[in-house]
């Protein structure tokens, strides 16, 4: 079974510099992902570069996945 | 382009809000899906809806057609819009009623 802190790992991993807190069941997680490299891109961009990430994990080991993803300092709204 | 994609394409051009879940509106079988729903629904807006458990080739094509590995998804006017947690931050920063409003199938 996944474990929360393998998904963060293995986004921290793809995404270097970035801070993944992460919480989840073994089947359903939430994970709240601070990167720079999100500056200037949509929210579609932000969270498909985090599904790049994970590539075929997301079809094989994760079942649900939430993402929230943000600039740091910047808040949430990039849109 | 394959046939699938050339009917994603055609069923994201002919409506205006369409959403690709799993289920149907009346009966969701799916969370994130029940969610999209339920968050269109809160908008006041008609929407179009396909369920990709019925059309496994839409299931395994919506997903190659945005580059977008999960469902649900959300096209508006032919753009892909967001999944259900997109759709979530948007609802509640107002976003989503506004980028709706005015759109009906």
């Amino acid at each position: 079974m996944v474990t929360p802190q393998q998904i963060k790992q293995w986004i921290e991993t793809a995404l270097p510099g970035s801070e993944v807190e992460i919480d989840g069941d073994g089947r359903h997680f939430q994970a709240i992902i601070s990167y720079g490299e999100f500056a200037g891109k949509t929210r579609i961009q932000q969270h498909q570069m985090v599904y790049d990430a994970l590539g075929d994990k997301m079809k094989a080991e994760i079942h649900a996945l939430s993402l929230r993803t943000l600039v740091p300092g910047q808040g949430g709204r990039q849109s | 382009m394959s046939d699938v994609q050339e009917r994603i394409k055609q069923t994201v051009e002919l409506n205006n809000i369409v959403l690709f879940m799993k289920g149907s509106p009346q009966f969701p079988q799916c969370g994130f899906s029940g969610r999209a729903v339920q968050l269109l629904q809160a908008c006041g807006v008609e929407f179009a809806s396909v369920d990709v458990l019925s059309d496994p080739e839409v299931r395994e094509g919506i997903k190659q057609y945005s580059n977008w590995p999960t469902i649900p998804q959300l096209y508006v006017n032919g753009q892909f819009f967001g999944g259900s947690d997109i759709m979530m931050e948007m609802y509640e920063s107002g976003e989503l009623r506004q980028a709706l409003q005015g759109e009906t199938v």
